[in-house]
């Protein structure tokens, strides 16, 4: 079928509600209302009210209890209606969902999944637009996941809600609905941890994530002689450290795109392990092409700040160049 | 202990067990002007010149066409998305009206009136709506800025007002929040924090009935949100939150507690009429008779009926007040409209009260490539000015 990203969410998760029956969804204005972005929409009509609740306005005891109701067997599809208003959660990221299986040995885990859209680009209020992946990506024991593409996001958050860990899904919610692609129907699902190689190509390799991905293809039709390895990471953590290194071990050159601010981004992560492991086949240093090292703007600036094509067309043509 | 010192499954007992429970608190709710807009507390009418009372009505509808007129603006898409305060006018203006230019409001969104009252100029109310920085400085206002993250800013105003009582001023912090936002740890946090170190400090729920589709009794198990307070070892107030002269007397009250170091918790009972914002379809979770049943409790109409009922409402004139505030919100978006252009070296100014040597470099670069790659800005959307 053809469906947006949404759609693919929504798909999703109305397949893994109907296959697992300890699978719950909750969250703000998730049930009556379908969730802000529609992304839980029929749910209720489909699940009843035991299975798809609408939450008060508390991100703490929504990722807490998620984490209780996993550790009690439950699937909890928990929503945080935007990534900015995840930090208040994020103690019970660090200190509960992340090392639960660690600090029991293994007895007790956490076998829930935390949705939440992400990203700048749709012109909405302040903590609306922030990238913080890396900071997410940082917690051992967690997964974070991105996808880029309707299939990737079906299949992915299957295999998000049917992980034995916690994993962060983070949704670029500047493509929610951009654009429509086929997803598979019925049972779908993308290994976490695993790269996407969306383009061979020998010239360089350019390494981006949700809706950055988009922007990188949209650079790389600029640039008609460059012959670019395009790898989509889809995962932060774990990260798909062969497939970046063996291409980057191939190409000889890499660009890294994302739109998280540049210091402690995980551009600085990527290229790390690239030096840690194939410094030496690199014709060109490593270049980063992210958002700047101040909060998003506001509304009516926030597009100088997002890395939008020419940016990053310009960055992978002096790779090459180098 | 073997395993047999507990009995098998733990039964009732025929004890007596005393506890505390919301049924033993009696909840009264403040009210000076009925639904009919007939004064049911005489004695409790504030002692207010004539002409303030007609300033209140004229605040009140200020407040509901600054609104109209947000909201229309926006769907012309010459604004970003907009928060409403239809409906809640009484508790808005009321509660602002109570209030002294040094007290420090820390408001969240729907309380344009206040603000203004309180000098913010409109023209940077509209400029704030309309995604510019430059805004949130509340300039001429003791203003905090929008607390856009729910509850974020309880805690901040505990902090303020405790820097005012440590310096001895006679103003307080004031607090505007949701019901919604009385679920946030930061409330329960912020709270507890005021009602210990005893701070000027008045936090007011407009209890709107919803958080966006999160109707109140589900937000809470409890009846009210003025009982809360108690749980904080500070006093609540529950007002009728669209009689705007009970709302005055409510803070009007708190603030001199607050003042003599007794933090107080009000709850103004009230209904968002409109849309949570302009980008959410109430439709979609609650009833039209419900809006209908609330339209009838209109907070302008009811204090229309008090100013007719102490022979005031002949003093206003309606058409006058009208023209006068769509007067004013025009000059504010020709004022908006004539903002000055803006440079992309602000994106980078205020991160540190120094631009790190690396911010530098990022704004020179980016200025060479808006230099050198003019269609850049094809991918920066020209928005309703500024
Ligand atoms: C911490 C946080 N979580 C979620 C949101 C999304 N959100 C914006 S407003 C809102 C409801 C707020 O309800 P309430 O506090 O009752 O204020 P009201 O909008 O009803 O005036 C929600 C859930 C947010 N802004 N901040």
């Amino acid at each position: 079928m053809q469906a947006t990203i949404i759609e693919a969410i929504n798909d999703a998760l109305h397949e893994e509600m109907a296959s697992d029956d300890r699978t719950v969804v909750f969250g703000e204005d998730v049930a009556e209302s379908g969730g802000v972005f529609r992304a839980t929409e029929g749910l209720l009509e489909e699940f009843g009210g035991d299975r798809v609740l609408d939450t008060p306005l508390s991100e703490i005891a929504i990722v807490g209890a998620a984490i209780g109701l996993a550790a009690h067997g439950y699937r909890p599809v928990a929503e945080i209606q935007f990534s900015g208003f995840l930090p208040p959660a994020f103690d019970q990221l660090v200190t509960n969902a992340s090392r639960i299986r660690w600090r029991t040995r293994g007895e007790i885990t956490a076998p829930m999944t935390v949705r939440t859209p992400y990203g700048a680009g749709v012109r909405a209020l302040e903590h609306h637009s922030e990238s913080l992946e890396a900071a997410y990506g940082h917690l051992p024991g967690l997964k974070v996941a991105i996808p880029s593409t309707p299939a990737d996001a079906k299949g992915m958050l299957t295999s998000a809600i049917r992980d034995p860990d916690p994993v962060l899904f983070m949704e670029p919610k500047h493509v929610y609905r951009s654009f429509r692609d086929e997803v598979p129907e019925g049972e779908h699902t993308i290994p976490l941890g695993e790269a996407a190689v969306r383009q061979a190509g020998r010239d360089v390799t350019v390494i981006a994530w949700g809706a950055m991905m988009h922007n990188t293809l949209e650079a790389l039709a600029e640039l008609p002689d460059v012959d670019a390895e395009v790898i989509d990471l889809r995962s932060i953590s774990p990260l798909d450290r062969e497939t970046v290194v063996e291409s980057v071990k191939k190409t000889g050159r890499c660009v890294v795109v994302h739109e998280a601010a540049k210091t402690g981004g995980f551009a600085g992560e990527l290229i790390a392990t690239i030096n840690d492991e194939a410094l030496a086949y690199l014709e060109a240093p490593v270049r980063r092409v992210t958002g700047f090292d101040t909060p998003v703007p506001l509304l009516s600036m926030e597009d100088y700040y997002i890395p939008h094509p020419p940016r990053i067309e310009e960055a992978i043509a002096e790779t090459v160049e180098y | 202990m073997n395993e047999q010192s507990r009995p098998e499954s733990p039964g009732s007992t025929d004890a007596d067990v005393a506890a505390v429970s919301e049924r033993d608190v009696d909840v009264a709710t403040h009210r000076v002007v009925d639904a009919d807009g007939s004064v049911v507390a005489p004695d409790a009418v504030p002692d207010l010149a004539d002409d303030r009372f007609l300033d209140l009505y004229r605040w009140m509808v200020l407040q509901r066409t600054f609104d109209e007129r947000a909201t229309k603006l926006q769907r012309r898409g010459l604004l970003g998305t907009y928060a409403s305060g239809r409906g809640q006018e009484a508790s808005i203006i009321g509660s602002a009206f109570a209030l002294t230019d040094d007290d420090w409001i820390f408001p969240y969104g729907r309380e344009a009136g206040a603000l203004l009252m309180h000098g913010l100029s409109m023209r940077d109310l509209l400029l704030y709506w309309r995604g510019i920085e430059d805004a949130s400085r509340m300039e001429n206002a003791n203003v905090f800025g929008f607390a856009i993250s729910i509850g974020s800013h309880i805690p901040v105003a505990t902090g303020t007002a405790w820097g005012q009582q440590l310096d001895d001023e006679d103003a307080i912090s004031f607090v505007n929040l949701g019901d919604g936002a009385t679920s946030t740890g930061a409330f329960h946090e912020g709270i507890n924090f005021a009602g210990v170190l005893g701070v000027p400090a008045v936090f007011f729920t407009q209890n709107n009935q919803y958080a966006i589709s999160m109707p109140f009794e589900e937000q809470t198990a409890a009846d009210t949100v003025a009982q809360k307070a108690i749980a904080y070892g500070m006093d609540g107030i529950r007002v009728d939150g669209n009689d705007v002269l009970a709302v005055y007397n409510a803070v009007a009250t708190a603030r001199e507690r607050a003042l003599a170091g007794e933090p107080v918790l009000i709850e103004a009972v009230t209904y968002r009429r409109a849309a949570h914002t302009t980008s959410d379809d109430p439709t979609r979770y609650r009833a039209d008779e419900e809006v209908e049943e609330w339209e009838r409790r209109d907070p302008v109409e009811r204090y229309r009926s008090f100013l007719r009922e102490r022979g005031l409402l002949e003093a206003v004139d309606e058409e006058a007040i009208t023209e006068e505030v769509n007067e004013l919100f025009d000059e504010a978006v020709a004022a908006a409209d004539a903002y000055p252009e803006r440079d992309v070296a602000e994106l980078f100014r205020y991160v540190h009260a120094e631009p790190t040597p690396e911010l530098e470099r990022q704004l020179e670069e980016f200025r060479d490539l808006l230099e050198r790659r003019p269609e850049m800005h094809e991918f920066i959307e020209h928005r309703p000015k500024g």
